[in-house]
C-alpha cells in the first residue's frame, strides 16, 4: 500500500511542479510585453511622473521575481488582480481613485461557475452515449454500424466546432425556433431555464466530443478483446455476454477512465471557440475578449484557469489508471 | 433548399467524381498503380478532394472572377439578386465567390507553410537530440514538456497577446507551438534509427552530424514523418480557421475561411423568413474546411490502414 501511495504521490507531485512551471511561462508573458505598459496606457500624455506613477501602481518598479511572488500569493488567495480595462489611475483623473473596483477574480467567478455548467451538461450526456456506441462498435466490428461510425465520427473530429455549432444554430434555432441561439445566462436563471438555454452550446460539444471519445474507446475494447486471455475464455466456452461483463470489463476500466480523462481536458479547448458563437458567458469569451484587448492581467487569470483545468484532469487520468490497474497498484 | 443546393448536392456530385476517380486510380499500371487498387471508396474521395482543393487554390487568381479585394458599388448584395455576383456581396461590396475562393487559397497557403515551418524547426531538434542526446536532449525535451502541458488554442491565444495580432505572428507562434509534437515523434522514429549499425558505420567513418542528419537519418524516417504531416496539416488548418473565427488569426485585407465564417454568420436568422440561399452562406465557407479535413483525414487513414499493419 505504501508503494501505491508514493506512485500516486509522485505524479500529484509531478503536476503541482508542472503547475508552477506553467505559472511561471504564463508570469513571463507580461515580462515579455514589448515596450512599456504604462507608457502604452497613457499614450499622449505619458509624462515621466504619470509613468511613474503608473508603474508604481502596477508595482513594475520592483524586480521581476518580487512581483512573480506577489502574483503567485494572490492566485492562491483567489486575488488576480485589477483587468487593466478597470484600472483608474489617481494621477491619471487626478482625482483619490476611490470607486468600486471589478478585480478579475469578481469578473471570472460566476464565469468560471458557467463554464463548468456548460462543460458537465456536455460531458454527463457525452460519456455515457459515447461509451455504449464505443463498446457496440468493439464488438459488432466490421459491421455496417461500426462501418458508418467510423465515417461519422471521423467527420465530426475533423470538422470545427464552429460548423457544427452553425448547423445546429440553423436547424434548432433559426428555421425552427425551439432553442434560443444566443445562451443568455444570468445567476437568477432556475435550473431548467438555464438548462434549456445551455442545449445548443452543450449539444455543439457533446456532438463534437462524444466522437473522439467513442473511437478512443473502441480502439481500447478491440485492443482488450484481442489479449489471450480473452481468447482463452472465449475457447472454453464462456458465453459472450460473461466474457465482456467478466473478462473485459474489469480490464477496459483503466483505459476508458483515461479516455474519459482526456476528452474531458480535450472540453477545454473546445469550450471558447463554442462559447463565442453562443456568445455564452464563459471564461472563454472572456478570455478571447482579453486576448483582443490585450488585458494582460485577464488573459494570464483565464489562461491560469485553462491550463490548471487541462493538467489536473491530465494527472486524474494518471492517477485513476494507476489505481484501477492492479498491475501498477502492486508493483513487484 | 439552400441547404441541399450548398451542401448535400457538392457532396453527392464529389462522391460522384471520386467513384470515378477511383476507376482511373485503379487502371494505373505498374507497381505503383498496385497502391490504389484496393483502394476503399472513402480514400478516393479523399484523395480527389485534395487534389481539387489544391488546384482551385493554385488557380484562385485565375478562376476567380473579380480581384481578391475589389470593391463594387453593391454592397450586402443577397445571393441571386445579381446574375454577376453569384453569391452576393459582403458588407463592403467584395464579391463572396471570389472572396471564398481567395480564401481557400490563403487558408490552405498559410496553413501549409505554417505545418512546413513547424516540421522544419521539430524535425531539426528532433534529430539533433536523437543523435546527440546527453544535457541537449534533456534541455529540449523538458521544455517540449512544458509548452505541451498548456493546450495550444490556449497557450497560442496568450502568446498572441504578447506580441500583437498579425498573420505574421500567427504563423510563428503556431509552427513553434505545433513543432512540438513533431518533436516527440521525430526524437522518437531517429532514436530507433540512431542505434542501427549502419549509423554506428557512419559515425566510424567519421562523418559530421549533418550528414548522419541529412543522408541516414532523414531518408529513413520520411515516411513516418510524411503520414504525420497530413495530421499536423489538419491539426493546424484548424486551429488557425478557429484562431481566424475568433478574429486573432489571419488578419484583414487578406480573405480566409474562418473569419468569413463569422462575419457571414448575420445571415444565418435569414432561414426564419424562408431565404436558405441566404441563411446557408456562413456554413459555405465552415463546410469547405470540413470538407479538406475530413479528405485528409479519410487518406491519412486510408494509408496509415495500409502501411502499419493495424489490419487483421
Amino acid at each position: 500500500m505504501s508503494g501505491l501511495a508514493r506512485m500516486v504521490g509522485q505524479r500529484l507531485a509531478l503536476g503541482a511542479f508542472t503547475l508552477l512551471i506553467v505559472s511561471m511561462v504564463i508570469f513571463a508573458a507580461i515580462e515579455a510585453l514589448p515596450g512599456d505598459f504604462a507608457e502604452a496606457i497613457l499614450g499622449q500624455g505619458a509624462t515621466p511622473e504619470a509613468v511613474a506613477a503608473i508603474r508604481e501602481s502596477l508595482g513594475m518598479d520592483r524586480s521581476a521575481v518580487e512581483r512573480y511572488f506577489a502574483w503567485l500569493g494572490g492566485v492562491f488567495s483567489g486575488d488576480f488582480g485589477v483587468s487593466f480595462s478597470q484600472l483608474s489611475f489617481q494621477s491619471q483623473y487626478g482625482q483619490t481613485g476611490e470607486r468600486d473596483i471589478v478585480t478579475v477574480a469578481d469578473q471570472l467567478a460566476p464565469r468560471f461557475a458557467n463554464t463548468i455548467f456548460l462543460a458537465a451538461t456536455a460531458a454527463a450526456v457525452a460519456v455515457p452515449l459515447s461509451l455504449a456506441l464505443g463498446i457496440l462498435a468493439a464488438l459488432y466490428r466490421g459491421s455496417i454500424f461500426d462501418r458508418a461510425a467510423n465515417v461519422g465520427t471521423l467527420t465530426s473530429i475533423s470538422s470545427p466546432e464552429f460548423f457544427v455549432a452553425y448547423i445546429l444554430i440553423l436547424f434548432l434555432a433559426a428555421a425552427n425556433p425551439i432553442f434560443p441561439s444566443i445562451s443568455k445566462i444570468h445567476a437568477d436563471l432556475d435550473f431548467w431555464e438555464r438548462l434549456y438555454r445551455t442545449v445548443l452550446p452543450a449539444l455543439t460539444l457533446t456532438l463534437v466530443v462524444t466522437a473522439h471519445m467513442m473511437r478512443m474507446t473502441r480502439v481500447a475494447i478491440i485492443n482488450l478483446m484481442a489479449s489471450q486471455y480473452i481468447e482463452m475464455a472465449r475457447l472454453k466456452g464462456v458465453p459472450r455476454w460473461r466474457v465482456i461483463v467478466r473478462h473485459a470489463l474489469p480490464n477496459a476500466l483503466a483505459p476508458i477512465i483515461n479516455v474519459i480523462a482526456l476528452n474531458l481536458a480535450y472540453l477545454v479547448t473546445g469550450v471558447v471557440v463554442v462559447e463565442v458563437v453562443f456568445v455564452y458567458p464563459g471564461i472563454g469569451q472572456m478570455f478571447v475578449d482579453a486576448v483582443k484587448l490585450r488585458d494582460m492581467p485577464t488573459v494570464q487569470a483565464c489562461c491560469l484557469v485553462f491550463a490548471a483545468a487541462y493538467i489536473l484532469l491530465n494527472l486524474l487520468a494518471d492517477v485513476l489508471s494507476v489505481l484501477t490497474n492492479p498491475r501498477l497498484r502492486h508493483p513487484k | 433548399m439552400g441547404f441541399l443546393t450548398y451542401v448535400v448536392l457538392p457532396l453527392a456530385v464529389l462522391t460522384g467524381i471520386a467513384w470515378t476517380a477511383r476507376a482511373g486510380f485503379r487502371g494505373i499500371a505498374g507497381p505503383f498503380g498496385a497502391v490504389f487498387r484496393a483502394m476503399p471508396l472513402t480514400a478516393a474521395f479523399g484523395l480527389t478532394v485534395v487534389l481539387l482543393y489544391v488546384l482551385a487554390a493554385l488557380a484562385a487568381p485565375v478562376i476567380a472572377p473579380y480581384g481578391e479585394s475589389q470593391v463594387f458599388d453593391e454592397f450586402n448584395l443577397f445571393p441571386g439578386e445579381n446574375p454577376d455576383f453569384v453569391l452576393g456581396t459582403d458588407q463592403l461590396g467584395r464579391d463572396l465567390l471570389t472572396r471564398l475562393l481567395y480564401g481557400g487559397r490563403n487558408t490552405i497557403g498559410i496553413a501549409f507553410v505554417t505545418t512546413a515551418l513547424a516540421f522544419l524547426i521539430g524535425a531539426t531538434f528532433g534529430f539533433i537530440a536523437a543523435v546527440l542526446g546527453g544535457w541537449l536532449d534533456q534541455v529540449v525535451s523538458r521544455t517540449v514538456d512544458v509548452l505541451m502541458a498548456i493546450p495550444q488554442l490556449i497557450f497560442a491565444l496568450l502568446l498572441l497577446t504578447i506580441f500583437g495580432q498579425s498573420t505574421i505572428n500567427m504563423i510563428l507562434v503556431i509552427a513553434v507551438l505545433d513543432s512540438t509534437r513533431v518533436f516527440r515523434l521525430a526524437r522518437a522514429v531517429g532514436g530507433n534509427i540512431v542505434v542501427m549499425d549502419y549509423i554506428e558505420a557512419a559515425k566510424l567513418r567519421g562523418e559530421g552530424i549533418g550528414y548522419l542528419i541529412f543522408k541516414e537519418i532523414l531518408p529513413n524516417a520520411a515516411a513516418p514523418l510524411l503520414a504525420e504531416f497530413g495530421l499536423r496539416f489538419c491539426f493546424v488548418f484548424l486551429l488557425i480557421a478557429a484562431l481566424s473565427f475568433l478574429g486573432i488569426g489571419i488578419q484583414p485585407p487578406l480573405a480566409d475561411w474562418g473569419t468569413m465564417v463569422r462575419e457571414l454568420s448575420i445571415y444565418i436568422g435569414y432561414a426564419e423568413y424562408g431565404d436558405w440561399q441566404a441563411a446557408s452562406l456562413p456554413l459555405l465557407p465552415a463546410a469547405a474546411i470540413a470538407l479538406l479535413t475530413v479528405a485528409i483525414n479519410f487518406t491519412v487513414d486510408w494509408m496509415l490502414d495500409r502501411y502499419s499493419g493495424l489490419k487483421d
